[in-house]
């Protein structure tokens, strides 16, 4: 008896025999079966967006051919929480408190670019020691979201240390934030006019003790990273992005600073008074994550020194603006539990004028009306070029505000950092991107 | 420049009888409440008036001048005349309404003449002027404005182009072949506004679910919301309390 073997099969020959017929099956065909006719090993990986190396809730469509990226996409929204609109059903100052939620490492960015928004369109500006304790808690804000920044690139590189010493020393700065405006993030301080309140009793000895201690955190973290091979293999042209590809995809911020060209809002178009601070923009040439991470680091020294001058340039004086039509009560006093109301003021209002309390409640209730126009304003936050684009229509309330988030814009980046390279290099151009999720889908 | 927008019947709050005009009843802009205070019948100028259409005439003032010379230089008077159709300078900003015909032949010689150098688009955002009072008063109500700010690291100016279409013919050239960085500003206008972008690569949604219907920021999307009831009383939601305006 033969076997004979079927033309189209010859992996699952059969023959007769008296019990009937018989299957003989070999297996062994998945070449035939799954033949690579173009030479591909094409794989699709979903990344996200729940995954510790995607910096929040980003979700990463890769193409793989072997370890090779072809094609990257990014896909956003999951953080959507409709804050631009919201702003437009609140008074100008509630806005405030809707903007800080967005970039949540960089609340007093937001705020201050809020800020500094309706200020033009009403065409007021803030007291002097309003904007130098502006200047001062933004600084310690940008020390902080980089620490994070460095902190989750050490996570998701696989230098674990990098990230608790990171968050350690992050602790620092939010308890002093926490000092001053009470609360640790979304702090809504910064407040059309000025400030909600002014710098409580202490702050500034707290701050000069941080001034003192930090320095040498800072040459922790160069020690702990810097000089690593490991460290410098992960980074170094992983990611890479020119000035040419900066510029066409609207990059700025530390990933535009890292090509070479030292493009900073608060040296190229000054506000709150940087032109009169001493500091100085550090720059990379080398285009690639590790050059990102030399700026962050460079750029908290250099925040450091910012937070020391304004310090040193505190004069006393009021912190919000002097017309009772926009200020709201600034007085405000910090109680035990977080802020408080200011007793004198509520003294005021509740005992001795009833056209103060009328006027408190149309304040407050009501709100301030901003001059009809629109403006565009840009600051430079931890990640790069904040533009606030606010319109109004004469009432109450913004007509529209719109957020250039820097995360949003950079986030583009990604397609033209990682295609072509290897896939552990996606991570390392992502984090060097830093981008937070939240003002990416504000 | 025309005059006031005529609002009666666009906005059901303000009711028949109010006057039109830019104007508006009332003290305090509440509506839907009985009036006890006995101010309901002050009539004052409506607060978007102020945004009504008017623009500035030349000399603009600072570099403004030398950039519109330039770019009239670059894309010649004819196609400047037929493109920009008005110049506003504002708060020390300038901005230039244009006509979509001829944005893209606009923002080629921004960004390549050597005299405009605008290399970098900051931001692309979509603005909805329904019923505001402001600059979509024009006959068809090109409510819908597509705002551009383009800045030169060159020169270190920055200036702001408007281009304005009706909710019903809402396209507007894509300029993601001049400024890729559009790309996802484009698709944001898109979907929040509904504003089309002929030419771009892939317009679709990227904030919101793929599924979604409608475009939530245009100004006739509620905000949504459910009312909160709090020591017995009901607080409705935010966009459907009183308000003053």
């Amino acid at each position: 008896m033969s076997t004979t073997y079927n033309e189209a099969d010859p992996y699952a020959g059969s023959r007769e025999t008296t019990e009937g017929r018989v299957y003989t099956v070999t297996g062994g065909d998945w070449d035939l079966t799954f033949a690579d006719p173009h030479g591909e090993e094409r794989l699709v990986v979903n990344m996200g967006p729940q995954h510790p190396s995607t910096h929040g809730v980003l979700r990463l469509v890769l193409d793989l051919e072997g370890e090779t990226v072809t094609k990257a996409r990014v896909v956003i929204g999951y953080l959507h929480t409709g804050i631009e609109k919201n702003t437009e059903y609140r008074t100008w100052t509630q806005g405030t408190t809707f903007v800080t939620r967005m970039d949540y490492l960089s609340p007093l960015f937001n705020e201050a670019g809020y800020c500094l928004a309706v200020e033009k369109l009403l065409g007021v500006e803030a007291p002097p020691r309003a904007q130098t304790i502006r200047v001062l808690v933004m600084e310690l804000n940008r020390i902080a979201s980089h620490l994070v920044a460095l902190a989750t690139f050490g996570m998701e590189m696989g230098a674990l240390t990098g990230m608790t010493n990171g968050f350690r020393e992050r602790e620092m700065v939010l308890d002093l934030l926490e000092e001053i405006t009470g609360l640790r993030m979304n702090h809504a301080y910064i407040r059309p006019g000025g400030l909600a309140q002014d710098l409580p009793e202490g702050a500034v000895e707290s701050i000069r003790e941080f001034l003192k201690v930090f320095p040498a955190r800072v040459a922790d973290f160069h020690r702990l990273l810097t000089g690593q091979p490991i460290w410098q293999n992960r980074l170094k042209d992983a990611g890479y992005l020119d000035l040419t590809g900066c510029v066409a995809l609207g990059v700025t911020g530390p990933v535009l600073r890292a090509t070479g060209l030292a493009w900073d809002a608060r040296k190229i178009e000054p506000y709150l008074g940087y032109e009169t601070y001493d500091f100085e923009v550090p720059t990379a040439d080398t285009c690639d994550a590790w050059g990102r991470y030399l700026v962050r680091m460079a750029e908290v020294n250099e925040s450091l020194r910012l937070v020391a001058q304004a310090l040193d340039r505190l004069e006393p004086g009021p912190v919000m603006v002097e017309d009772k039509k926009i200020a709201w009560p600034a007085q405000l006093s910090l109680g035990a539990d977080g802020m408080g109301n200011s007793l004198d003021h509520v003294r005021h209002i509740m005992g001795q004028s009833m056209e103060a309390l009328i006027h408190h409640f149309k304040l407050v209730t009501e709100g301030f009306r901003v001059p009809a126009g629109q403006v565009y304003v840009p600051i430079e936050s931890p990640r790069g070029e904040l533009g606030y684009h606010v319109v109004s229509d004469g009432s109450t309330r913004p007509w529209r505000v719109h957020v250039r988030d820097p995360s949003f814009v950079n986030l583009q980046a990604t397609a033209a950092m990682s295609e072509g390279g290897m896939i552990a290099d996606v991570i390392a151009a992502i984090a060097s991107i830093d981008p937070v999720m939240g003002g990416v889908d504000r | 420049m025309s005059g006031p927008v005529d609002r009666s019947g666009q906005d059901p709050a303000i009711g028949a009888d109010a006057p039109s005009g830019g104007f508006r009843k009332g003290a305090f802009g509440v509506t839907g409440s009985g009036d006890t205070s006995g101010f309901g019948g002050l009539v004052r100028v409506e607060p978007g008036g102020a945004v009504a259409l008017h623009s500035t005439d030349r000399p603009y003032g600072g570099w403004f001048d030398e950039v519109t010379d330039a770019l009239i230089e670059a894309v010649g008077e004819a196609t400047y005349a037929a493109a920009v159709q008005r110049v506003l300078v504002d708060r020390g900003e300038i901005t230039y309404f244009v006509a979509r015909e001829h944005l893209l032949t606009l923002v080629q010689a921004l960004r390549d003449d050597e005299a405009l150098r605008f290399e970098l688009c900051s931001s692309v955002s979509g603005v909805d002027y329904l019923d505001s009072g402001g600059p979509a008063v024009d006959p068809g109500r090109p409510r819908l404005h597509v705002v551009y700010h383009l800045t030169s690291m060159t020169y270190r100016r920055r200036i702001r182009l408007e281009v304005a279409v009706t909710a019903e013919d809402a396209h507007v050239p894509s300029v993601t072949g001049v400024y890729p960085t559009a790309d996802w500003h484009e698709r944001e206008a898109w979907d929040m506004f509904g504003i089309v972008f002929d030419g771009h690569p892939a317009l679709t949604r990227i904030l919101m679910p793929d599924d979604w219907d409608g475009h939530p920021q245009r100004k006739d999307y509620p905000l949504g919301g459910i009312p909160v009831e709090y020591h017995d009383a009901t607080i409705p939601p935010p966009d459907t309390r009183r308000a003053y305006r």
